[in-house]
């Protein structure tokens, strides 16, 4: 998996408060360019190993590289080459646009031309013309991401880690902040990024799952459907899903159920020769039944198998 | 090169944090009215004058003189003769009542027998619940029986006044005998270190809370530079509060300044900068703003009150507590304020103050810097 090439190499990254232990020897490496995303539930330590990653969290023990510089050996180094967006917000609230942009522009050191030139990207990137006097703090959250994502990239870092970056964001910014990312990869910029959003997660050219500080799946989003080989999944359509999966999970040949919108999923162990089966225990429950069809996994799918997996 | 990077961004660090100050709502109320309503209300609160006391007289005499002894009191500013009754056991139920706080008795014959050389003996009784008062107010009284007597004595045998009667009685460098003109440097010193330090103490914290000092932590930011940057627009908002205290000290109060104004401003400034360390100290200490604010109020301000001489006298403590106190440097800071305001005095003498508080507040920064790391262990 760690190809010499790799921009950010994790080698065995351990990370413990006390007794706790946030992060456990994960070990993994992004590629230059990729869009590498890390799913996990609340608390699997995605924002303690970015922590890490960007120097502002002494790992316990193991190692890791950003760029080319040890994470442990010099943070500062790492600094240098990276923009972050922390799970909080990071922009000052009582600044207006402008001032926000000048501030981290001058800490950055930038130029006067470059400063001219990356001003004039930020506010095009987050759709803010016209709108540089405007206190931070009355911006729309979408808007404010962007902005915030646009002060992190001020100094053009080639490696950018953003920690949920759309949480509490509506659909349309969300789509809209992730051209940003694709335009960034497409740049040659390497981009880890945390999310909640499956869709999100589809969008990433690989990704990390963790669970309970521990790397439980890592790949594409086909390697990981490809977990699910050898069983299957089938959606049904019913008028009561919480009464479904009661009666599908006495079903020998379910493996177990969940949720999917309005439906059921159910996992198959071998195959889906026994939807008759199904329907039969379901109608005989009083339920109705409408159409019972074999699905594709979905990654929330895989998400939720990896997750139970790791549980039991 | 590397030199003017770091200016600069320290630079942008202060005037990020002026902007923030600026668009502050609360800055008008804490910069400026909460010191001065307070100078204000301790300026009149914190005075030991204890006047017009009220008297009540057991006169058993009731002759010439002892009305001329009972006019002495009435005319006084410090005390205010209730009523007068005849005798001693008659003055109890004023001074349980709380009515009179002090009696005054004088004996039969009193009229009589002044002047024949048979010793007079007139007696005060004070209310002792409140010992504070009633002791100055039993200074005043004797005070003004000395100058009574020295003036009676005077009148009949202006040789044996000439041959030096002596109330015995001086006061040195307060001589309006205004407890003010001593409280006010003092309440002074105290205002300025109470709002320099919990504001600033509130400047590292609250970024740490909001989330910002993370989004810092990634940037080049040095460690001191943060503190510098942070010092300096506080400092800047506490030199507005020297300026405001001290006219107010002067201008309302009308406190006398007999030393160097000059002076008193290079040293607050000091002061001001040993406050502000230590509330940047306490805000790289603290995870929340409301415990940055509990840390500095009792673990340092508190004991700082306490322990720098405003409340008890430096001399009456414990040896141990007194070695103590050198640690405070509020204890300096009243030591020159003092100095400066009623005793006028320079430099030349308040020079191992100033070095004290210079060598505290370098310590204390050095200690803030040392302090806010950019990478959890
Ligand atoms: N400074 C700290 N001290 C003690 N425990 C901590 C600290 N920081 C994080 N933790 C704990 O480590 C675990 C992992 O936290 P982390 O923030 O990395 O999770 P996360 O995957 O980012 O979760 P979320 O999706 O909620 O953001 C949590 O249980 C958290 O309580
Ligand atoms: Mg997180």
């Amino acid at each position: 998996m760690n190809t010499g090439a790799d921009t950010i190499t994790v080698d065995r990254l351990t990370r413990r408060f006390g007794d706790f232990v946030a992060v456990d020897d994960l070990s993994f490496g992004v590629h230059q360019g990729e869009i590498f995303g890390f799913l996990g539930a609340n608390g699997a330590g995605k924002s303690t190993t970015i922590r890490m990653l960007c120097g502002l969290l002494l790992p316990t023990s193991g190692t890791a590289t950003v760029g080319g510089v040890d994470v442990r050996r010099d943070p500062e180094g790492v600094k240098r080459r990276i923009g972050y967006m922390s799970q909080k917000f990071s922009l000052y609230e009582q600044l207006t646009v402008d001032e926000n942009i000048r501030f981290f522009a001058g800490i950055y050191g930038l130029s006067r031309a470059k400063f001219e030139e990356r001003h004039r990207f930020v506010i095009e990137m987050a759709g803010l013309e016209g709108r540089g006097r405007s206190l931070t703090r009355d911006l729309p959250g979408g808007v404010r991401q962007r902005l915030a994502l646009g002060c992190a990239i001020l100094h053009e870092p080639p490696i950018v880690f953003l920690d949920e970056p759309t949480g509490g964001v509506d659909p349309l910014s969300r789509r809209r902040f992730w051209r940003l990312i694709d335009t960034l990869s497409a740049q040659g910029v390497t981009v880890l990024v945390t999310t909640h959003y499956m869709d999100e997660a589809e969008h990433c050219h690989r990704i990390a799952i963790m669970h309970a500080g521990r790397l439980a799946a890592l790949g594409t989003t086909s390697e990981l459907k490809g977990l699910f080989r050898g069983r299957s999944i089938v959606e049904i359509d019913t008028g009561n899903p919480v009464m479904a999966m009661r009666v599908l999970q006495d079903a020998p040949a379910v493996e177990k159920t969940s949720v999917f919108g309005t439906a059921v999923h159910a996992v198959l162990r071998h195959g889906d020769d026994d939807l008759a089966e199904l329907r039969q225990r379901l109608t005989a429950a009083g339920l109705t039944v409408g159409a019972i069809a074999p699905v594709e996994p979905s990654l929330e799918d895989v998400f939720l198998d990896v997750m139970d997996r790791r549980a039991s | 090169m590397r030199m003017r990077a770091a200016v600069r961004r320290t630079l942008v660090l202060m005037w990020k944090e002026l902007l923030e100050l600026k668009r502050d709502p609360r800055l008008l109320n804490i910069v400026i009215l909460a010191p001065v309503l307070q100078l204000l209300m301790l300026g009149y609160a914190a005075t030991t004058d204890v006047r017009n006391v009220p008297m009540v007289v057991a006169d058993a005499d009731r002759s010439v003189a002892s009305r001329q002894l009972i006019d002495r009191f009435n005319d006084s500013p410090y005390f205010t003769v209730t009523h007068v009754v005849t005798t001693v056991d008659q003055v109890d139920p004023d001074l349980t009542k709380g009515t009179a706080w002090m009696a005054l008795s004088i004996p039969a014959g009193y009229g009589n027998h002044l002047g024949t050389g048979v010793p007079q003996t007139v007696q005060v009784i004070a209310d002792g619940s409140d010992s504070n008062s009633a002791t100055i107010a039993l200074g005043n009284a004797t005070a003004l029986l000395a100058g009574y007597t020295k003036q009676l004595v005077a009148a009949r045998s202006p040789a044996a006044a000439a041959a030096g009667f002596d109330a015995r009685i001086r006061i040195w460098f307060n001589p309006r005998l205004e407890s003010r003109d001593f409280m006010v440097p003092g309440v002074l010193a105290l205002l300025l270190v109470v709002v320099t330090a919990i504001m600033s103490s509130m400047a590292i914290v609250r970024e740490r809370e909001i989330g910002t000092l993370e989004q810092l932590n990634v940037t080049p930011i040095g460690r001191g530079e943060l503190i510098v940057g942070k010092l300096v627009p506080y400092a800047v908002l506490g030199l507005v509060d020297v300026v405001l205290v001290i006219a107010v000290a002067l201008l309302w109060f009308q406190v006398p300044l007999r030393g160097s104004l000059a002076l008193l401003f290079v040293l607050t400034l000091v002061y001001l900068l040993t406050a502000l360390g230590l509330g940047l100290f306490v805000s790289t200490v603290s995870d929340t703003q409301q415990q940055a604010m509990m840390t500095a109020m009792f673990f340092f301000l508190m004991p700082m009150i306490y322990l720098s001489g405003f409340v008890f006298p430096i001399a009456n403590m414990p040896r141990v507590i007194q070695w103590l106190t050198y640690l405070i440097p509020l204890r300096y800071y009243l030591v020159i304020v003092r100095g400066i305001f009623l005793k006028g005095v320079g430099l030349e003498a308040l020079w191992p103050q100033a070095a004290a508080l210079a060598v505290w507040g370098t310590a204390i920064l050095g200690l803030a810097v040392a302090r806010s790391t950019k990478r959890v262990r």
